[in-house]
């Protein structure tokens, strides 16, 4: 590191975006109003799956207010919205990709499926409109089950006849069969992974306009990652010129991943505000979010793990179903197959791994990446089989961990990833200390006193984060490059304004990021100001998801600052009259070595902008470097938790107690940020362990359509968590020894809490709980067993 | 057909036309411009969308602006001090790093001063079940419950 103090980086720094916030000064899509706004409203199908006979919409195009009404029809001429990722089948066929049109045109695929755009001056005229459009379907049979999906005699698109998207697999079948065929225990489970539904908290919206003054379009839009999503919509959907479509993300309130995406709402008001010449908004209802925010998980997926006689893993073979919903969705298909199944080795040095990942399409909102996305899937069946093996093998689940954890480094797994380092010995003894496991059979004999049961559940998660080396990336699919950057513009004054491709929506990018800048450059915090979200300031970017923007989005910004730095020592050297290599730069400062003169960053910047005494023959004027970095790997974040349930076994109501969080983050900026993530990602992995699951009903209406259907976690179902960042194993191959902590609470929690319920009900013969572990699902299952 | 509606919005009296069917939430956010509130959900369930009417905390995006003639509204914005400081219970937000987002944080502290207003000396359990009507999908609650008890003490002061 250039700066030899580092004030700033390691400590809990106070967010600088907490004022806006706080004040309700923040500036949310929704929040913004244009001179001559107008009012989108779309006309949704109330149909799984039908095809569209006809439209009337001559009433509401003469009704009051209305600007427009625009059906599939109208915007024929324009593409599908595109997957980003190109996944292919064990036969080398490429996947199936339906168009999805941004207005439905000859059919429906789900309810909720856009049918007409409406816009009007008010958004009551355009809702009053819609109600007097009048469409003539044809209902079809609707395709909603998972596992069935591909027997179903009904296609959902007729490109896929079997609904099958791709048949895809990883990893050495043959000698994944020898070695279980050789296992002196094989353990088996079914189990299914829940279909969830974001809800981020501030609903999608969008804001689009057009101007005639210079044929350009400005977006407003709730989005991770502004320069994609302009990307996607100008070169392969709307074939507008990129550089006359600004994308703006201003304060976003939460993604989760649901806000990757580049949605048919977004880019049909882009299509339609130049019609209409006005500028149009759209803000999602409650209900529009349940229906069409691309929903997680949902896998239906059998796993079995051979072990030797000794409880070494010899082998581990999956077999899944992915729910891929009615279209694909911008990443869609890289979720069950890269982001998944390349993660089965977890921590364990597991010879031979084997996966095979059916993709199916069904009459349900398209699924994608939610917070974790195919990682947590991943650890959810590795550490219930692993738990259910030491449970029949009458092993300690903790020491059957242990006797297969990887210990040297690197390590290159059997599917396709090589971890550069990690200590899983560490956070392992960790949590169980701040578990106090010692204390759990007391604690259980006192529940027992209540009448209760008490039940201990562990998991060891890893997660591939700082997504992605574009190379790796590019084959396995990927059509686009992964890298980040950042362009840090000095002022003439010294102060500092950095512009990131990555973009913040609640991860305090503003103040770690300048945590960052303000120690390498050796200036106070409040000189740096980070700039995201804006096409129109920021040079490029591919946005926030996949725990990368520290890893990843700050590597690029060190790398600029890097080339600041270099710039600056030749303008020192130059003001000194020293060598460039006799200059080094610490605390704010150019030295020549082993001196006592120096020039302060300031007066470098000055100078660099008022270059009267300047080398203007070797050297431009002006202290701005941009950087762009490409990772040479993944990260892998990893760590242990510990959860204690009391389960009530005459009502089937279960308490999390307690929950403990070791987790290995390697460098830590913000000890209070990384904290806050992993409270974040426990409450939505403890959400689908326990209360989250969307249900679909078999003609494809959503069941859980609201807060009142859709069971988000409450301050009240939570426990205190007892978190802990250990000092990590730093990632050996990005400057700042970061990896990434968003995702991880998540990906880590539904195995350790339904373990946890596993092991409370394992003496009335109970084997396995399904997702959610409602009252009433846990209820069933003690019944079950009963009989 | 409208009505003129009468009432007092973060101190200051507010005289307007609106249609009998306007909601406060959106009274507040579209005549007043004052979009420190947020609206999450239309079932009244997220409380993103909290003000104080006459002093208690209610979800805005259910009340008919008309049912508030002639009450007393306060705001997120009315709750900021004007010399750029924060109230005690924002600051105790931002020091316990109780927001991420910030979308749920305007109504989630406006329940919180409520809270606390009637029950100073709430307890963990009695701050997590007193915040049961806002959803927060970022921080997992137990800074929101840390910053509500520190918020508490501070407002006791």
């Amino acid at each position: 590191m250039n700066a030899s103090r580092a004030a700033f980086i390691g400590r809990p720094v106070e967010r600088k975006e907490d004022y806006r916030f706080l004040t309700g000064a923040g500036q949310y899509t929704d929040d913004i109003s244009l001179p001559q706004q107008s009012y989108g409203y779309f006309l949704r199908s109330p149909h799984a799956h039908a095809r569209i006979r006809a439209i009337d919409t001559a009433a509401a195009r003469g009704a009051p207010g209305v600007l427009g009404v625009y059906t599939g029809k109208d915007v024929g001429g324009v593409g599908g919205l595109p997957c980003g990722w190109l996944i292919k089948s064990l036969d080398g066929s490429p996947m199936k990709e339906p168009k999805h049109p941004i207005i439905a045109d000859d059919k429906v695929c789900h309810v909720g499926d856009q049918v007409a755009l409406i816009v009007a001056g008010t958004l009551a005229e355009a809702k009053a409109a819609a109600a007097l459009i009048d469409v003539d379907y044809e209902v079809l049979p609707a395709v909603i089950d998972t596992a069935t999906a591909a027997k179903h005699k009904t296609a959902v698109h007729s490109i896929a006849p079997d609904n099958v998207c791709y048949t895809w697999g990883i990893g050495d079948k043959a000698a994944t069969d020898a070695a279980m065929g050789k296992a002196a225990h094989v353990t088996r489970l079914s189990l299914v992974n829940n279909r969830l539904i974001p809800n981020a908290m501030e609903p999608r919206a969008s804001n689009a306009q057009y101007s005639r003054a210079d044929d350009s379009y400005t977006l407003y839009v709730t989005s991770q990652n502004p320069h994609v999503e302009r990307l996607l919509m100008t070169a392969f959907v709307l074939g507008l010129p990129e550089h006359k479509v600004r994308v703006i993300a201003p304060d976003v309130g939460g993604g989760f991943g649901s806000k990757i995406y580049l949605y048919a709402e977004e880019t049909a008001l882009v299509w339609a505000s130049k019609r209409v010449g006005r500028p149009i908004k759209w803000t999602a209802e409650r209900s529009e979010s349940f229906l069409t925010d691309a929903h997680g998980r949902d896998h239906v997926t059998t796993v079995e793990l051979g072990l030797d006689k000794d409880g070494k893993f010899l082998a581990l073979r999956v077999h899944t179903t992915a729910n891929m919903g009615a279209y694909l969705s911008t990443f869609a298909s890289c979720i069950p197959t890269i982001l998944y199944a390349t993660l089965l080795a977890g921590q364990y040095a597991t010879p031979s791994i084997y996966c095979e990942v059916q993709a199916v399409f069904t009459n349900t909102a398209p699924v994608d990446a939610y917070r974790g996305a195919g990682r947590p899937e991943a650890t959810y069946l590795l550490e219930r089989i692993v738990e259910l093996a030491a449970r029949e093998l009458k092993i300690d689940p903790a020491e059957l961990r242990r006797r297969n954890f990887i210990r040297k480094f690197p390590y290159a797994t059997p599917v396709g990833l090589t971890y550069d380092t990690g200590d899983y010995e560490a956070t392992l003894k960790r949590a169980l200390e701040i578990a106090d496991v010692g204390g759990f059979a007391a604690r259980k004999a006192a529940s027992a006193k209540k009448g209760l049961l008490r039940g201990i559940g562990y998991s060891c998660y890893i997660e591939a984060c700082g997504i992605a080396p574009s190379n790796i990336a590019g084959a396995l699919g990927a059509r686009a490059g992964l890298y980040e950057a950042a362009e840090v513009r000095v002022h003439p004054t010294g102060k500092v304004t950095v512009f990131t491709g990555s973009h913040s929506h609640g991860q305090g990018h503003e103040t770690s990021f300048s945590q960052v800048v303000a120690d390498r450059l050796g200036i106070p915090i409040e000189d740096v100001d980070i700039q995201h979200g804006d096409t129109g300031k920021v040079l490029f970017g591919m946005g926030t998801y996949g725990s990368r923007s520290l890893a990843v989005g700050g590597t690029a910004i060190v790398k600029a600052l890097d080339k600041v730095v270099a710039k600056g020592k030749k303008i020192a050297a130059h003001l000194l009259e020293a060598s460039d290599t006799d200059i080094e730069f610490s605390d704010g400062e150019f030295r020549v070595v082993g001196t006592d003169r120096k020039k302060a960053f300031a007066e470098i910047a000055l100078t660099a902008y008022v270059p009267h005494n300047y080398p203007l023959d070797k050297l431009e004027p002006g202290l701005n470097e941009n950087a762009f970095y490409d990772p040479v790997n993944f990260t892998f974040p990893a760590g242990s938790y510990v959860c204690e349930v009391e389960v009530d076994p005459a009502t089937g109501a279960v308490r999390v107690d307690r929950f403990a969080a070791s987790d290995d983050f390697g460098n830590v900026v913000n000890p209070m940020i990384v904290e806050g993530q992993v409270h974040g990602g426990l409450a939505q992995g403890i959400g689908q362990a326990l209360l989250e699951g969307c249900v679909y009903n078999e003609d494809g209406q959503l069941v859980t359509g609201s807060f009142t259907d859709y069971a988000m976690p409450r301050a009240d179902d939570l426990p205190h968590f007892q978190v802990e960042t250990v000092k990590g194993t730093a990632c050996t191959h990005n400057p700042l020894g970061v990896k990434g902590c968003g995702e991880a609470g998540a990906i880590g929690s539904p195995p350790a809490v339904i373990n946890a319920i596993v092991d409370a009900l394992a003496p009335l013969g109970v084997r396995d709980i399904s997702m959610p572990a409602t009252p009433y699902h846990v209820w069933q299952a003690i019944q079950a067993a009963k009989r | 057909m409208s009505l003129t509606l009468q009432l007092k919005v973060n101190g200051k009296s507010v005289s307007a036309e609106v249609s009998p069917d306007t909601l406060l939430s959106t009274f507040l956010r579209e005549h007043l411009r004052l979009t420190g509130t947020h609206i999450g959900c239309d079932t009244a369930s997220c409380g993103a969308c909290t003000v104080h009417v006459g002093g208690r905390a209610v979800k805005s995006c259910n009340v008919l602006a008309a049912q508030v003639q002639g009450l007393e509204i306060t705001t997120i914005e009315g709750i900021t001090p004007a010399d750029g400081s924060l109230h005690p219970m924002q600051a105790a937000f931002k020091s316990c790093h109780g927001l991420q987002c910030g979308f749920c944080t305007p109504g989630m502290v406006m329940s919180a001063i409520d809270l606390v207003t009637h029950q100073p000396h709430a307890t963990e359990d009695e701050i997590r079940a007193g915040l049961e009507g806002n959803f927060c999908r970022c921080t997992g609650y137990q800074n929101i419950v840390k910053a509500v008890a520190q918020g508490a003490k501070a407002m006791g002061r």
